[in-house]
């Protein structure tokens, strides 16, 4: 069962975990307040591994291992190299606000995110419901130690609780779920149930049962409405530069797992799917965007701005199957427009968040809508990069959301059902109602006078990785047809098998 | 060569990059001459086109094409007809203007404003260029972007409520559009050609829907009366540059649209609810009008006579003869320069009292002649005396609404009278009789640089009054075109 293959279907996954092992050793020998030494080591790992993922993932073969436990494809291997650099950005971003607030002192922030990673690379290429399960414990485990890890912030800890009781909550949901349909059909591995399923001999009832807690159970890790109640007080409690590892890479790592359970394993099951996303869609993008206007709070206000995107995400996955039939054309536009509209996603928050923990000083949060004011006069720069992502957010062209949304409405419209246009419709007038949130943002940062005319400083890194970062978002938008294939052949190869 | 419509975009939006990348104000002086090399440049550039041009035929010229996103087939494709064509150039000259005319008066943020400017200019450029469809969006939409923040940064007291209303409510329209623009892909097999979509059969609710759905796009930019509500709130509180570009080239961008896509694309539904674009253009030119009249802030009151002119646009559009839309084609070029001019003269008069108030001024002419000899040329233009460029294309409109219908014509022309009424009042409160009070008595007349603005402002306004052939001709095929197929019945 173990041969050669199966190594090479994990050989970035041992990587990285026998380098976070060797890091958590060496780590015990670094006094220095900043953990330089382990910050390196971690980002040349990282880049060791994002390289591995993205050698893999262009080379487009699909390979499985450890008796079908596992998969290596070109969709999974993107969504490990992307989430591998959103990692290593984010710890960018981070090292600066977590040494000034004593996060560093033991080097747990940098060994539990490449745990964390681990789990989501697990999650991304289980093709077996419990190594699933597995990868997503060890991330969500890792997750609520990060989120704890200003022991002393009472407001962390607190923030730390609900997520692990709603996290295991969730969990539990799903794992209830998939024993459910393992009950049914008799096998944890994907390839099985969805045979399985796909016979017609399995009583419905049963399933759809299993089905629905499947579904609570990725609505929870998604964060969409009507599971979405630990997402504002997480994403508001936690600290910021935790709030972007949590709201960052997982997404995409929620989103493969969301592939391969609903579209790999119970593909069959469209009709009833789809009808459940499209409520918790129609409730992300109503909830999502109405909360949000009444935020000041500049992290919360992204909380439910995440929603409302994630709402987006889900019209898309609807969208791949017509009356229960399967038409690869439209099927591969569908679930490539959600994958698209995630990557960009990631991207996007990726550069917001930057911005406000760049604006973080010793004492000071920035968490704020009012504390933007006036950042273009204070940096130019940086309130450039906030505008363009707060742009794309609201899907205003040419910033690379807008292509992300383009493509989601366009796949619900070419299905030529009169539901889903309406669904479109009203995604449309949602996102609107979005533009007025960021809107807000960008009148506070460019017509506010500011509060102090400090100007911002920040590291040599912090600085090149986020203009880099802002700027991605703006070339994207110029130039979205190289992404945009790659998600298409990613999806296509991973339809295929 | 091929890439003049490219060079005319991109030109300015380069250099509207290269002031953003630019430092603070300490190098204001510096950053206004790049500026206005810049927008020399972007306006250089335009000329070539217009001695390239071949008039007397339809097709789009100066075509540019080349794959941009392979996934979605959507095209870099340009090309202007005797429709758009005006409208590159007359873009590029604004904003020379627009650079000139902020030369003194934007002192805070200068590379910003610049840079603002010379990025919506190649912006609206590509707008008046783009023969696919999704181009067309990502200009159209991104022009909301400059114009947000020029009006938020450096507007008014309640700037903040203009910039948003501006951005949303034009927003909401476009995005219907945008559903329009992915329902017509999906019907013309995966294609964001726009020629082709003129062709696309279409059922009469399929046009219906689009109708509408662009309807919302361009009523609301043009704008059209009931949704011109935005239009005199950003005016009163955009800067003079902004007020300008918004008034002489961003309202032509909704006009436009009903010619390149309204009509040819829904020609059935544009036939079938013209008596509604009609009745809505006739209430905009009569009903505005009176509007303007008794406001008592200058540019609360050319915002209102925007509208009404617009509506001579959209009037002479939906009356499908030749004249009808040439004349609104030529209106919405004559309108640029004159509805330019009249903000431009406000401007000139707030820089130096800080008010838009009618009641603060009296007896102008005593204190800046100069001044006011411009402003009566440009006021004449206003009322569409004969020999201006306003007169030409108002002209044309009725004549052609005449031969439609002889009472819409009669509505159409009684606005001839408001707009006389409105806009000599304001002349008479503002510039005639006895010095009005001190800040009047100490106003001093123009200087050179804005001496030189209102002469070639008023040049183009004498030329294009005098001898408008360069214009028709240039259209005449065009038109004559769009006429034929609007005439076509496309239901399949």
């Amino acid at each position: 069962m173990i041969d050669n293959i199966s190594w090479l279907a994990v050989y970035p996954e041992i990587v990285l975990l026998v380098m976070a092992c060797v890091i958590a050793l060496v780590d015990l020998g670094v006094n220095s307040p900043r953990r330089t030494a382990t910050y390196v080591l971690t980002m040349l790992t990282l880049a060791v591994v994002a390289a591995l993922e993205g050698v893999y993932a262009s080379s487009g073969n699909t390979f499985y291992g450890f008796g079908n436990m596992v998969v290596s494809d070109s969709m999974g291997n993107w969504l490990k190299c992307f989430a591998t650099v959103a990692v290593m950005v984010t710890l960018v971003y981070s090292r600066p606000y977590a040494a000034d607030r004593d996060m560093l002192r033991g080097g747990e922030m940098f060994t539990l995110s490449m745990f964390a990673l681990l789990g989501m690379f697990i999650m991304i290429s289980g093709n077996n419901f419990l190594v699933i399960y597995l990868g997503l414990e060890l991330l969500t485990l890792s997750s609520y130690a990060l989120v704890a890890l200003r022991r002393d912030n009472a407001t962390a800890t607190e923030a730390a609780m609900k997520y692990f009781v709603l996290g295991a909550m969730a969990s539990g949901f799903l794992l209830y779920g998939l024993s459910m349909l393992y009950g049914a059909t008799g096998s944890l591995d994907i390839g099985q149930v969805f045979k399985a399923v796909l016979s017609g001999q399995i009583k419905h009832q049963v399933l759809v049962f299993g089905l629905v807690f499947v579904v609570a159970g990725l609505a929870f890790k998604l964060g969409v409405v009507p599971f979405h109640m630990w997402i504002p007080d997480v994403y508001q409690g936690a600290p910021t530069a935790i709030t972007l590892m949590i709201g960052g890479a997982p997404k995409l790592a929620a989103f493969a797992i969301t592939m391969r359970l609903l579209v790999d394993g119970l593909l069959p099951l469209a009709i009833d799917w789809q009808q459940m996303l499209a409520v918790l869609a129609i409730g992300s993008l109503l909830i999502g965007n109405l909360a949000a206007i009444a935020q000041t709070n500049l992290k919360r206000m992204l909380a439910y701005s995440t929603i409302a995107q994630m709402g987006f995400v889900l019209l898309g996955l609807l969208s791949g199957v017509i009356n229960g039939q399967v038409n690869p054309a439209v099927t591969e536009n569908a679930y490539s427009a959600s994958m698209f509209y995630i990557v960009t996603y990631v991207l996007t928050t990726l550069a917001s968040f930057g911005v406000i923990l760049l604006l973080a000083r010793e004492g000071f949060e920035s968490e704020e809508i009012s504390d933007l004011a006036g950042l273009n006069q204070r940096s130019p720069l940086y309130a450039g990069v906030m505008a363009i992502c707060l742009f794309s957010l609201a899907g205003i062209p040419p910033m690379v959301g807008f292509y992300a949304k383009l493509a989601v409405l366009q796949s619900l419209l070419a299905s030529g059902q009169g539901i889903y246009i309406a669904l479109a419709v009203f995604a449309v007038i949602m996102s609107l109602i979005g533009a007025f949130y960021y809107l807000r943002v960008v009148k506070v940062m460019y017509f506010d006078a500011p509060l102090t005319a400090t100007s911002v400083s920040a590291p040599v890194d912090v600085r090149l990785v986020l203009t880099v970062n802002g700027a991605l978002v703006l070339v994207l938008g110029l130039l979205p047809g190289g992404l945009m294939s790659l998600c298409a052949n990613a999806i296509v190869r991973a339809l295929q098998t | 060569m091929s890439s003049l419509l490219s060079l005319s975009i991109w030109t300015p939006i380069v250099f509207g990059a290269v002031l953003l990348a630019l430092g603070r104000d300490e190098h204001a002086r510096a950053v206004r001459w790049i500026a206005l090399i810049g927008a020399l440049a972007g306006f250089l550039v335009t000329l070539p086109l217009y001695g390239g041009f071949q008039t007397g035929t339809a097709a789009m010229q100066f075509v540019e094409k080349a794959v941009w996103i392979e996934r979605f087939n959507v095209n870099y494709h340009l090309g202007v007809d005797g429709i758009s064509f005006w409208f590159v150039p007359l873009t590029a000259f604004i904003t020379v203007i627009v650079v000139l005319a902020s030369w003194e008066s934007i002192t805070e943020r200068v590379n910003q404003y610049m840079g603002a400017f010379l990025i919506l200019s190649g912006l609206m450029i590509g707008v008046f260029s783009a023969l696919d469809g999704m181009l067309f969006y990502v200009f159209f939409e991104a022009t909301l972007i400059p114009m947000y923040l020029i009006i938020g940064i450096w507007g008014g007291p309640n700037k903040i409520y203009a910039a948003f209303k501006f951005f949303l409510y034009t927003l909401l329209g476009s995005l219907l559009m945008l559903i329009a623009l992915i329902y017509l892909y999906n019907q013309s097999g995966g294609s964001f050609d726009i020629t082709a979509w003129h062709k696309l059969p279409l059922g009469m609710s399929a046009q219906t829907l689009l109708f509408f759905a662009f309807f919302a796009a361009f009523a609301v930019k043009v704008p059209m009366w009931p949704v011109h509500t935005w239009l005199p709130d950003v005016h009163v509180e955009a800067p003079t540059g902004g007020s300008a570009v918004l008034a002489a080239i961003m309202l032509k961008l909704g006009a436009y649209g009903f010619l390149r896509f309204s009509l040819p694309i829904a020609p059935d539904a544009s036939r079938e609810w013209a008596w509604l674009m009609v009745g809505l253009s006739l209430v905009a030119v009569v009903y505005v009008g009176l509007v303007a009249m008794v406001q008592k802030d200058m540019k609360k009151l050319v915002a209102y006579s925007s509208v009404a002119h617009m509506g001579f646009v959209t009037l002479g559009f939906f009356i499908f003869n030749d004249l009808g839309v040439s004349g609104g084609l030529v209106q919405m070029i004559a309108h640029g320069f004159v509805s330019g001019a009249m903000f431009l003269s406000i401007g000139v008069l707030y820089d130096r009292v800080h008010s838009r108030e009618i009641s603060a001024y009296g007896g102008v002419v005593n204190t800046m002649p100069n001044f006011t000899a411009f402003a009566l040329l440009f006021a004449m233009a206003n009322c569409g005396l004969p020999g201006t460029a306003g007169f030409v294309g108002e002209w044309m409109v009725i004549l052609g609404a005449v031969k439609a219908n002889f009472w819409i014509g009669l509505m159409a022309a009684t606005a001839l009278i408001f707009g006389a009424a409105y806009t000599l009042w304001m002349f008479k409160r503002v510039y005639l009789g006895p010095v009005g009070n001190d800040h009047v008595k100490e106003l001093s007349d123009i200087c050179s640089r804005e001496f030189l603005i209102l002469a070639i402002l008023a040049i183009a306004v004498l030329a294009m009054g005098l001898y408008p052939r360069p214009f028709t001709d240039v259209m005449d095929a065009s038109v004559a075109e769009l006429l034929k197929h609007v005439a076509l019945h496309k239901l399949n």
